[in-house]
């Protein structure tokens, strides 16, 4: 099982670097976004310097939604899905090795935001012991969830409107979660934020135990 | 299903009984709730939105509970059955929980003074709500209903998991920041009060039970309509190739 979700993971991972789609569109889209907010919340308002933590998982949130359905656009074309229920690799594997390659892509994605909203917003991400660890926990959540419901809704013709509709209210809690962890590190408190991160790490369980069970169901159809 | 001669409705000997009962446990509803049940010492007569707010609210999640029961057993046996009454029970769900949120809205107008507030318990139950009208996007989905039913037990199954993971973080969202808003209603309820909040939750039960009978028989023989359609056009196909129509001719 392992073995497969590396060998997903590294093919994914190999066809980013050769594309850069997530690099050259959803990082410029996610940095955008940040940019965006800065228009609607007037940043001599003083709404912005409270609102980085929220503003960074909206943005990674949406930034996501486009890497879900990247990671299922490349085995929609040329019948590569067939190809994949055909190759004989463990479905567990490859929602794992889906799951691994999402994850490093958003990753990357976070490192550049973070900077992002440190030169824009002037934020502080000192409580790097809380930051790094609940970046972790949300990416793998979000990443589990997004590639569970982007399987579901891959070979759809109403797949980019659909996505968004199923995927955002279940990750809600993890925007919720991690904005309340990041505030936490953001001012030093970093005392408060563990409880969040557990929850991330329980919502990131759950959906990567559920993705390993019912992947092989959804995987079926085409 | 199929033998029966064609029906003319989705009723039944049973399901009038029951429509019956539920039409009369209204009146009575509203007689208890409008006119018998007292006025609150605190809340005076804006606490009659609870005999329908609160009934509606456990219904509804009575409703998902099964619809997430139909997912499980329909990914385990696949049983039309089941796939039937977790698409149902899902739609009547959703109507249930949107009664819930509007009436808990005009109640939270008079009480709180504004129609929304981001208490832990409203935020779940729209978050909620919009998770189930993404279910029944699922099931409108124009693809082979096969899929369609496994797609939708799927989204159905997650319905577990994610309400409980937003419960928790809505609650937490809210604990930490400020106290309880929500003036809880005295626990020493009134015995007519408390009489009529059961009464509620009894008929709103029974009107689910009804209504999901009827649209379970409407979906039911949508089905069958469907699988009609097929073998038609399977029938056509084949007359087709055997009177030797414009398609098979060889050279």
């Amino acid at each position: 099982m392992f073995r497969d979700a590396a060998l997903i993971a590294g093919k994914d991972l190999r066809l980013e670097a050769r594309a850069r789609v997530a690099l050259n569109q959803a990082a410029p889209f996610a940095l955008l976004v940040l940019v965006l907010f800065a228009f609607a919340l007037d940043p001599d308002r003083g709404v912005l310097d409270r609102a980085p933590p929220g503003l960074y998982w909206v943005a990674v949130l949406f930034a996501s939604l486009l890497a879900v359905q990247r990671a299922f656009a490349v085995e929609s074309a040329d019948g590569v899905r067939d190809g994949l229920r055909l190759s004989g690799l463990d479905p567990a594997g490859i929602f794992l090795g889906k799951v691994l390659a999402v994850s490093v892509q958003l990753l990357v994605l976070e490192v550049l935001l973070l900077v992002g909203v440190v030169v824009l917003y002037d934020a502080d991400p000192g409580g790097l012991a809380l930051v790094v660890p609940t970046c972790l926990a949300a990416t793998v959540g979000l990443a589990a969830a997004g590639t569970l419901y982007g399987v579901l809704a891959a070979g759809l013709r109403v797949r980019e409107t659909i996505l968004p509709l199923l995927l955002l209210p279940v990750v809600a809690p993890v925007l919720i979660a991690a904005t309340q962890a990041f505030e936490a590190g953001f001012d030093d408190r970093i005392g408060e934020g563990w409880r969040w991160l557990g929850l991330l790490a329980l919502f990131a369980a759950a959906y990567l135990g559920l993705g390993l069970l019912v992947f092989d169901t959804l995987l079926e159809d085409g | 299903m199929s033998t029966s001669p064609s029906p003319r409705g989705t009723s039944s000997r049973g399901t009038r009984w029951l429509g019956g009962l539920t039409l009369v446990g209204m009146a009575a509803l509203l007689l208890f709730a409008l006119v018998l049940s007292p006025a609150d010492a605190v809340q005076e007569e804006t606490v009659r939105m609870m005999y329908v707010h609160v009934p509606t609210a456990i219904v509804a999640f009575t409703a998902f509970f099964v619809t997430l029961a139909g997912s499980i057993v329909y990914l385990w046996k696949r049983s039309e059955w089941w796939d039937v009454t977790a698409h149902a029970s899902a739609e009547l769900g959703a109507v249930l929980l949107g009664a819930t949120l509007v009436s808990g809205m005009l109640w939270g107008r008079v009480t709180w003074g504004v129609y929304w507030t981001w208490d832990a318990r409203l935020t779940t139950t729209a978050l909620l709500f919009v998770f189930v009208l993404g279910y029944l996007a699922v099931r409108r989905l124009p693809i082979e209903r096969d899929r369609r039913s496994r797609l939708a037990a799927v989204v159905g199954l997650l319905l577990g998991p994610t309400t409980i993971v937003c419960h928790y973080a809505t609650t937490w969202w809210r604990t930490l920041h400020q106290g309880p808003t929500i003036s809880r209603l005295d626990p020493q309820i009134d015995g007519l009060m408390l009489f009529t909040l059961m009464l509620g939750m009894v008929v709103f039960g029974l009107l689910y039970a009804w209504l999901l009978i009827h649209r379970f028989r409407v979906l039911w023989l949508e089905n069958r309509i469907e699988d009609l359609g097929l073998d038609l056009a399977l029938e056509e196909r084949r007359r087709e190739a055997t009177d030797g129509g414009p398609l098979v001719t060889t050279s």
